[in-house]
């Protein structure tokens, strides 16, 4: 059960400005199903330049809902240059503080508001800044340098606290601990190998490549043979012929040769699994 | 507030009849079974006769069974034994759907060399037989597969699987923590080589667990120390929860009837009455092979931890395979090795019942959850109305 305080139940249970503007200034849409939360935040801006009005919707666990109540109330009254300033850790002060592993749904209100305020200064949206660090939840280095920098952070748990990325299949916790040294001046920014793209059917293509050119031959020198029977995501399905589908080191040559070369060649995320009959 | 307490795959309720059979043995029988006088000795008959109530609840022999400290324990010392009696083999084969207390051993165990197989579900939750017999080798050291789901309920084929595995002379462990005392179970009627139990799962209290032991086969000890459990598990014996287990063995053993009957027609109508007043409401699993008591079930388009805090406000427990409540980023891994999309897998609720639960419960329930989810999809961006579409 989580510790969240009073303010965040009461934000929680009695929201305020739910809803949508029809007609708003500004507004700005974060998160998505796949990922466990979202936000829609609407503004409305009076005479004076001044948000009037604010409203959210908001799909999510109690301290994305609180987060999002908590903002609309900091933001009602504010100019768009004052509400530029919010940053997430006020969202959660108001909010008498947050769990540690709840951080990022205040950096999801930070994040909304940003949108909102884009959008209604007319700049076009902007495209994804930078790289996708976190697959799994869409992170980009940018957004994760900014959380480590603005919010001090120090390991990659912190990171995944605040902004989700690592939190899923942890491919990406090497290119997040670079992210965190070089904020910390650590190390140097390192050159970033750029690990190129492929499409399933250029996976699949290298994948068949690199069995032919590179595995079958050494392993025919043994005796042995090796034939691709599917690949499904990351997961590469091989059927060990020959001396191999005997030799009780079988499992070893899989995981220590075959493995590690289709990984150098072709991704590092792949998985080889043996299919047997 | 007493609590509407829909949460029994997580603990249940001590019996009263349990926690009167264990007071003595704090302040009145506290003897260590294992000294040679009398006052302690006779403590440690009365450990026997709960072995053979628990073993009577399985069909199995008194000396089959060993005390462990939890279910995670039996699970742990059932795998490690088959391994190191089976130096030889480097595989393991389990199911995607496992406990985490079968999981992240398993994970573990194959960053240390262990091959392991994860045999998929289908959407039902269902375990892939055909993968499972296509991925036996003779490298296989031992097969671990639940015998009944904790978040959905659904039970494997135990019997066909024990029959595959036997005919390959596999060593077959399944963690039966959740299946024990709600349906019946004979591992005479199969070779199922180990089983593990977990005693808060019935009524028994928490720290205390057991392994069966089928007789033959090959074991070494997890807990390495005295000669407790005829050297199977060392550590002075839990005395107190261990007579609550063996009581609680025969609480379970009267009121199984009920357990499937009565308990199951509660959860049958709870399940029914909120799918039909609730727009967007789905049932995980296998509803045809499935423990009575359990039922877990998505509401689109929202998300678990808020259902959980709101019913929590009129004292209903459940639990949810969302990912908020648990701390981690991703939704169950049983809904999401079910291919259950994320519209639903984050507004999965898990209600389970126990024989302690009643009529007016349920239908409290289903009085105060429909509000909760029309109230929470009014905040939903991605809802649209009972026509089931999202942006």
């Amino acid at each position: 059960m989580w510790e969240y305080t009073d303010k965040v139940k009461d934000h929680f249970l009695n929201p305020r400005n739910v809803g949508e503007i029809e007609n708003a200034d500004g507004v700005g849409e974060v998160g998505s199903l796949a990922c466990g939360d979202a936000l829609t935040l609407y503004f409305k801006l009076d005479d004076q330049q001044r948000i009037k009005e604010a409203k959210f919707k908001t799909f999510g666990c109690a301290s994305a809902i609180a987060s999002s109540s908590a903002l609309t109330e900091m933001l009602i009254g504010k100019t768009l240059e004052e509400a530029e300033t919010i940053t997430n850790e006020n969202i959660a002060d108001y909010l008498g503080g947050l769990p540690r592993e709840k951080m990022h749904c205040s950096v999801m209100g930070r994040d909304a508001l940003e949108k909102a305020i884009t959008c209604y200064r007319g700049s076009a949206e902007k495209k994804i800044e930078g790289e996708i660090v976190c697959e799994c939840f869409g992170v980009t280095d940018i957004q994760i340098e900014r959380a480590v920098r603005e919010n001090h952070l120090t390991t990659i748990e912190q990171v995944t606290d605040y902004v989700k990325a690592g939190g899923g299949c942890g491919n990406c916790h090497e290119k997040i601990q670079e992210i965190i040294n070089t904020v910390l001046g650590k190390e140097e920014a390192p050159a970033r190998k750029k690990s190129p793209v492929l499409t399933n059917l250029q996976k699949i293509k290298l994948i068949e490549q690199t069995l032919e050119r590179e595995i079958k031959p050494a392993l025919n020198k043994d005796g042995g043979d090796i034939e691709l029977i599917d690949v499904s995501g990351n997961v590469v399905q091989v059927r060990l012929r020959g001396t191999c589908a005997t030799c009780k080191k079988s499992q070893i040559t899989l995981k220590n040769y075959v493995e590690a070369k289709l990984r150098e060649l072709v991704t590092p995320e792949l998985m080889v699994e043996e299919v047997t009959l | 507030m007493n609590p509407l307490y829909f949460d029994n795959n997580a603990t249940t309720r001590v019996a009263p009849e349990v926690v009167e059979a264990m007071l003595p043995y704090f302040t009145e029988y506290y003897g260590n079974p294992s000294s040679m006088h009398t006052f302690g000795g006779t403590v440690g008959r009365q450990i026997n006769e709960a072995r053979a109530k628990l073993a009577d609840l399985l069909g199995a022999s008194p000396e089959e069974i060993v005390f462990t400290s939890c279910g995670t324990e039996s699970d742990s010392t059932a795998i490690m034994a088959a391994l190191r009696s089976n130096p030889d083999k480097k595989h393991i084969i389990t199911s995607r759907v496992e406990h985490p207390a079968i999981k992240n051993l398993c994970e573990y165990l194959a960053k240390t060399g262990y091959r392991v197989t994860f045999v998929p579900v289908d959407a039902k939750g269902r375990l892939d037989m055909d993968y499972l017999t296509h991925n036996l080798t003779d490298d296989t050291a031992i097969a671990s597969f639940m015998w009944a789901n904790n978040e959905t309920g659904v039970i494997f084929p135990v019997d066909e699987i024990a029959g595959i595995l036997s005919e390959r002379d596999i060593i077959f462990h399944t963690d039966a923590v959740q299946a024990v005392g709600k349906v019946p179970i004979d591992v005479k009627k199969n070779r199922i080589d180990m089983l593990s139990l977990s005693g808060h799962k019935l009524h028994a209290p928490k720290g205390i667990g057991a392994l069966y032991v089928r007789k033959g086969t090959k074991f070494s000890p997890f807990l390495i120390g005295g000669h407790q459990e005829k050297g199977r598990r060392g550590g002075t014996e839990n005395v107190a929860s261990i007579i609550g287990l063996g009581r609680a063995s025969d609480f379970v053993a009267a009121h199984m009837t009920e357990e499937n009957t009565r308990v199951k027609s509660l959860r049958d109508k709870l399940e029914t009455r909120l799918v039909q007043k609730i727009p967007n409401a789905l049932v995980n699993g296998d509803t045809d092979n499935r423990l009575p008591n359990t039922s877990s079930i998505a509401f689109e388009f929202v998300e678990g931890e808020s259902i959980l805090l709101m019913m929590n406000e009129f004292g209903i427990c459940a639990s949810s395979g969302s990912a908020c409540t648990s701390g981690s980023l991703e939704p169950s891994h049983v809904l999401r090795a079910m291919g259950v999309p994320f519209t639903a897998a984050h507004g999965t609720i898990r209600f389970s019942l126990s024989i302690y639960n009643t009529e007016p419960e349920i239908d409290l329930i289903v009085e105060k959850l429909p509000p909760i989810i029309e109230r929470l999809r009014a905040m939903s961006p991605f809802w649209k109305g009972s026509c089931g579409c999202a942006t």
